[in-house]
């Protein structure tokens, strides 16, 4: 484990608890005759495709592309993601094949 | 009774293959991190969100602090905040299953739960009860699966936790189709690459979403008039 167990429960636990909370709102606060806040609803449209650009940054966050393999691996199998989901669509599809070409590129790769 | 939970049963069975799959990848990346499957089955139990999960194996695997853990969490879910609008009086009519409707609200059962029709001879309270029963346990069963094959099978998984970004990058693609207006996006993904340069991996994740939650607000009218001229001109059409 990367963190102790009592850590690694409180994350969980966060996890969990903020996740309820942002499920629960709309029964919590929205379910009187008051409406939803102008400002919540446009969050509400934005922040998805906002937050996922920063996550897949997140993703790739840790790639070295000052020394060999230089991120390629990473490069060339989010390409595969994108082309093929672009193409077929299939988001099960797109996933595993991303994921084997990412597995056999850092194999072959390695140095 | 027998034929409500086959109806819903029936319903779920694309969701079931999307599930154990992710299930098992999850599974099998928590199990990587040392975790064994009871922590994967109280994380797809208790937790029970699915790009979240992967997130928060990496959360755990840079040691994040709480506070980050919490605003990621709540940033990344905060969608969910509008799923449960449509379903304030039926969840409420549902009575002591209300708190398990809300819990068991992810982006499929949602989408399940909009679309289903309910023939007459079914209960449809405890239709929808069924559906999201059912999803929770493929999800929950995929976690426990994937932990196990992690802890059992001797493969090298070396690299299987790029399925977290292909993920994304999925999702990514899912959503810039569907949106009138790109900027979010390109804030989003601006915002970190820009934290990412100065911070470096360790602390950029905190500030990047400050700052996208920043501009967001502060671009709000421009966006706006992209994402509602784009609805003008579709109902022109």
């Amino acid at each position: 484990m990367p963190v102790s167990v009592g850590y690694s429960i409180a994350v969980f636990a966060v996890v969990a608890i903020v996740t309820y909370f942002t499920r629960s709102l709309p029964f919590v606060v929205f379910g009187g005759k008051k409406g939803v806040p102008k400002i919540v609803i446009y969050l509400g449209q934005v922040l998805p495709s906002a937050i996922i650009a920063v996550l897949i940054v997140y993703c790739l966050k840790s790639i070295n592309i000052t020394s060999a393999p230089f991120g390629l691996p990473e490069i060339i199998s989010s390409l595969v993601v994108a082309a093929l989901h672009l193409w077929r669509k299939n988001t099960l599809l797109s996933i595993a094949a991303g994921t084997v070409c990412y597995m056999i590129l850092i194999r072959v790769m390695a140095v | 009774m027998k034929k409500t939970i086959k109806y819903a049963y029936k319903q779920t069975i694309p969701v079931a293959v999307g599930y154990i799959f992710m299930g098992i990848a999850f599974g099998v990346l928590l199990s990587r991190e040392g975790y064994n499957p009871l922590w994967a089955f109280c994380a797809s139990t208790f937790i029970y969100a699915g790009s979240m999960q992967f997130v928060l194996v990496s959360l755990l695997h840079d040691a994040a602090p709480l506070i980050t853990v919490a605003i990621m969490t709540f940033l990344v879910q905060c969608r969910h905040i509008f799923y449960g609008l449509g379903f304030i009086d039926k969840f409420k009519r549902m009575g002591i299953k209300c708190p398990y409707m809300i819990h068991a609200m992810t982006d499929e059962t949602y989408s399940l739960l909009c679309s289903v029709k309910y023939p007459p001879d079914i209960d449809e309270d405890k239709c929808s009860f069924y559906i999201s029963l059912f999803d929770h346990i493929y999800w929950i069963l995929g976690g426990v699966i994937g932990a196990l094959i992690g802890e059992i099978i001797p493969l090298d998984f070396t690299g299987i936790d790029f399925s977290m970004t292909a993920l994304f990058i999925v999702i990514f693609i899912n959503q810039w189709r569907e949106m009138t207006s790109h900027i979010p996006a390109v804030i989003g993904l601006c915002s970190a690459a820009l934290f990412l340069i100065l911070l470096g991996p360790d602390n950029f994740l905190l500030p990047s979403l400050l700052l996208t939650v920043g501009l967001l607000c502060v671009l709000k009218k421009r966006i706006k008039n992209e994402i509602s001229d784009a609805s003008a001109e579709k109902e022109e059409n």
